[in-house]
């Protein structure tokens, strides 16, 4: 599994480029950074990769995650999973029902519960699935999402700033949670941040934009 | 701070005396009359035999099963339609414009929408003459019942055409509270379409926001009168219909069943919510089972495309059904297939004396005096709270939405037996306080939220400057908050041109107004002269929130930090 950017810039519909076009490899298991001044266009770059981009923007030249065309579909379809930067776990459900919205359709029944039980163990949340997400610290909704995420079975991640909110030492802790999960199971991923110690850990290639 | 313990006992003196003592004396009066207590026509043993007769009336067990089937039905039916319009079109229409879009249909009251529509689909209607003789071959109406129909369809699409923009708006301004961007683009990310995510994300988060809106729409479809007269079935009608005739009847002997009939209806209304509270839970262990499964479907965009289209086919219908009255009210001669008026005139127009003139002379006065009264309650009030710094209390809120949820053929004839005995009734100050109960909610509800926002640091600011509550209350925070002022100014006339039952049992038939004239003469009278009426009864709100809008506009044409959204 590998990401591939190709030549691709985002700007409002009929003005000019935020940036100059990128060209990016990403293999599978790396992670690569995105840096850069506020207000540059790293988040919406995430954005038309994931197919979020708001009306009114446009994205030019190609996005491929295992040779597939993703610009054309739908953000359903690509198999891309999103980190935010504030978690985004949705408020009205609980921990474990978070998780279960996430995980993969193909898993039924009794072997579905099994899972997010699993998920939350992994994230040292075992015994959390029927939590107000709204209880959790910063740390647990930040593996919370993680986890939530992953049980979608995503070819590609898009961390956009996800750490940023953490203090320094959660910060390192969740950071190679992060990592570390995205390199066992050999998913691509794509960051955006403003912290050269990010960058550094990520290891992977950094783009500067 | 003793000022405010004033101004806030004389609030709560006028709410208690004015609003809450009224409607719980009303019901005492309608309950008595239930059990056979009713001394003004020699009934005075209590008994069971007031409800042995309603069940014994005929009719009776079609008019609860209409009931039922268009208030729950309708229901049902608008919060469905109109959340999957909202899905499709949040994000694609601002909510400024899809405001002005259903402005219309909110300030249209229903007497005239009803009319309006009566005119549109019965056989001899707008739209049978558009597409015939071409289309259907009639040169002459068919004989088909396509309005006043016995399953109550026409009513149904009446209450629709009102209640889904009730419904719209209130959705629209849920999610305003929401961050629905991030959870669309989380949702999507974790491969569910645009759809789903809706369904399945979305409306279980706005739900908790709308909850008393909708019951404020399920109990007001259970009980609604005017419009059931004009669409809904004639023979048996609605029960709330029925329970009008029946109090309205020459035989005095039917008063007691009828008032046994009007406790009922407000344990239908109670009963309904008590349900629909009821199935909250099991929706939400479906709702969740079904969540949890982690299906991803991406075929919900189907259906709300059609629940998007029925929507505008509804909407269009309703526009439609303004602009009939207007033709209506213009056209002379106007024979079977033609799809236009052969001649037009003006006459109906111009015989104010022949009755619209002294109507829409009354409708004007309590409209004003109302949501005048109204107005002054509701600063009071608020600004009782704003002194007391104080949240406002949970039964204090109940309080305001209590004349929306309980039906008003419940109370309004026990209130009326009560006045008739102080002699106070068939005046236009009964009617006029009649009024107040259902206008002041709702200027509450419009007032209350721009109320709270408005920035206290100007308010501390005038404070600093010396400005005793007084002034900071007429100096400050009225001038600022004159934008919404004006639009709760306009809802709360809006909301009294439209009421029917208040005026008709206050006014014990002797105060006329655009409304109560438009629903008498609806059934079989010249569609010329109802045209007349239901134009202005239309009307009359549009000029109100017209007005309502200019005002501000016109004082802060040089203010800009004033001149933006209400």
């Amino acid at each position: 599994m590998s990401l591939d950017l190709n030549a691709v810039t985002v700007g409002p519909k009929g003005g000019t480029p935020l940036f100059d076009p990128i060209t990016l490899h990403i293999e599978p298991g790396e992670v690569a950074t995105l840096m850069g001044p506020s207000g540059i266009g790293k988040s919406t770059l995430l954005d038309a990769i994931g197919g979020h981009l708001v009306h009114g923007f446009t994205v030019s030249g190609q996005v491929e995650l295992n040779g597939r065309d993703l610009l054309a579909l739908p953000a359903e379809t690509r198999r891309i999973g999103v980190l935010f930067q504030d978690a985004m776990l949705f408020p009205h459900l609980s921990v474990g029902d978070n998780l279960a919205f996430g995980l993969v359709p193909s898993v039924r029944g009794a072997a579905r519960r099994a899972a997010v039980e699993e998920a939350l163990e992994q994230a040292g949340l075992a015994g959390f699935a029927a939590r107000d997400p709204a209880t959790l610290s910063g740390g647990q909704r930040a593996r919370a999402a993680l986890m939530r995420a992953l049980l979608a079975e995503p070819q590609a991640l898009l961390l956009d700033e996800p750490f940023s909110r953490l203090d320094a030492e959660l910060r390192a802790e969740i950071r190679s949670f992060v990592f570390n999960h995205l390199r066992a199971r050999k998913i691509p991923g794509l960051m955006v941040t403003h912290d050269a110690s990010d960058a550094e850990a990520a290891g992977g290639v950094v783009v500067q934009l | 701070m003793n000022d405010g313990r004033a101004l806030r006992a004389v609030v709560a003196f006028a709410l208690m005396g004015g609003i809450v003592l009224p409607i719980l004396a009303g019901f005492g009066q309608t309950a008595r009359a239930a059990f056979g207590v009713l001394p003004a026509i020699g009934a005075v043993e209590w008994s069971l035999t007031p409800w042995a007769q309603l069940f014994a009336l005929p009719g009776f067990g079609t008019s609860l099963r209409l009931t039922l089937v268009t208030g729950l039905g309708s229901t049902l039916l608008a919060l469905a339609l109109a959340a999957g319009f909202c899905a499709l079109m949040h994000g694609r229409m601002a909510q400024s414009a899809m405001g002005r879009l259903l402005m219309p249909f909110l300030a249209a009251p229903h007497a005239a929408l009803a009319i309006g529509l009566a005119f549109l689909l019965t056989p001899s209607g707008w739209i049978a003459r558009l597409l015939s003789p071409w289309a259907t071959g009639w040169d002459r109406p068919p004989d088909l019942a396509t309005v006043n129909d016995g399953w109550g369809v026409a009513l149904i699409v009446g209450l629709l055409i009102k209640e889904i923009p009730f419904l719209l708006l209130v959705m629209g301004s849920a999610l305003g509270q929401l961050p629905v961007r991030q959870q669309m683009a989380a949702g999507r990310a974790l491969g569910y379409g645009r759809g789903v995510v809706w369904v399945k994300l979305i409306m279980p988060q706005v739900y908790p926001l709308i909850r008393l809106p909708i019951f404020i729409v399920l109990a007001f479809a259970l009980s609604v009168v005017d419009m059931a007269i004009i669409l809904g079935p004639s023979n048996p009608p609605t029960l709330a219909v029925a329970i009008m005739r029946w109090f309205s009847a020459p035989d005095t002997a039917l008063l007691l069943p009828a008032s046994a009939a009007a406790l009922l209806q407000a344990v239908i209304v109670a009963a309904a919510i008590g349900a629909w509270i009821g199935a909250e839970p099991l929706a939400k262990r479906l709702g969740l089972w079904w969540l949890r499964r982690g299906g991803r479907g991406h075929r919900a965009e189907p259906g709300l495309l059609a629940a998007s289209s029925v929507v505008l086919t509804l909407l269009v219908l309703g526009a439609l059904a303004l602009v009939s009255l207007l033709v209506w009210s213009i056209a002379w001669r106007w024979s079977f297939p033609q799809g236009l008026p052969q001649s037009w005139s003006l006459k109906g127009w111009m015989t104010p004396g022949s009755g619209w003139g002294r109507a829409f002379q009354a409708t004007l006065v309590i409209g004003v005096c109302a949501t005048a009264a109204s107005l002054a309650l509701a600063i009071a009030w608020l600004e009782g709270e704003d002194r007391a710094r104080r949240a406002r209390a949970t039964w204090a809120q109940a309080l305001i939405y209590l004349p929306l949820l309980v039906p008003q053929i419940g109370f309004l004839y026990g209130l009326n037996v009560l006045f008739l005995r102080l002699g106070i009734s068939g005046g236009m100050l009964a009617v006029i306080w009649a009024q107040i109960l259902f206008v002041f909610p709702y200027v509450m509800i419009a007032l209350s939220d721009p109320w709270r926002a408005l920035d206290c640091q100007h308010v501390r600011a005038a404070a600093a400057l010396g400005a005793g509550p007084w002034r900071r209350l007429w100096a400050v925070k009225l001038p600022m908050l004159i934008r919404p002022l004006m639009v709760a100014a306009a809802i709360g006339f809006a909301v009294s041109v439209a009421q029917y039952l208040p005026t008709l049992f206050m006014g014990a038939g002797r105060v006329a107004t655009l409304t109560t004239e438009a629903v008498t003469l609806a059934s079989g009278s010249d569609r010329r002269i109802v045209g007349v009426y239901a134009v202005l009864q239309a009307g009359l709100p549009f000029i109100a929130y017209g007005i309502a809008l200019m005002v501000p506009a016109f004082v802060y044409r040089n203010r800009r930090g004033l001149s933006g959204g209400a």
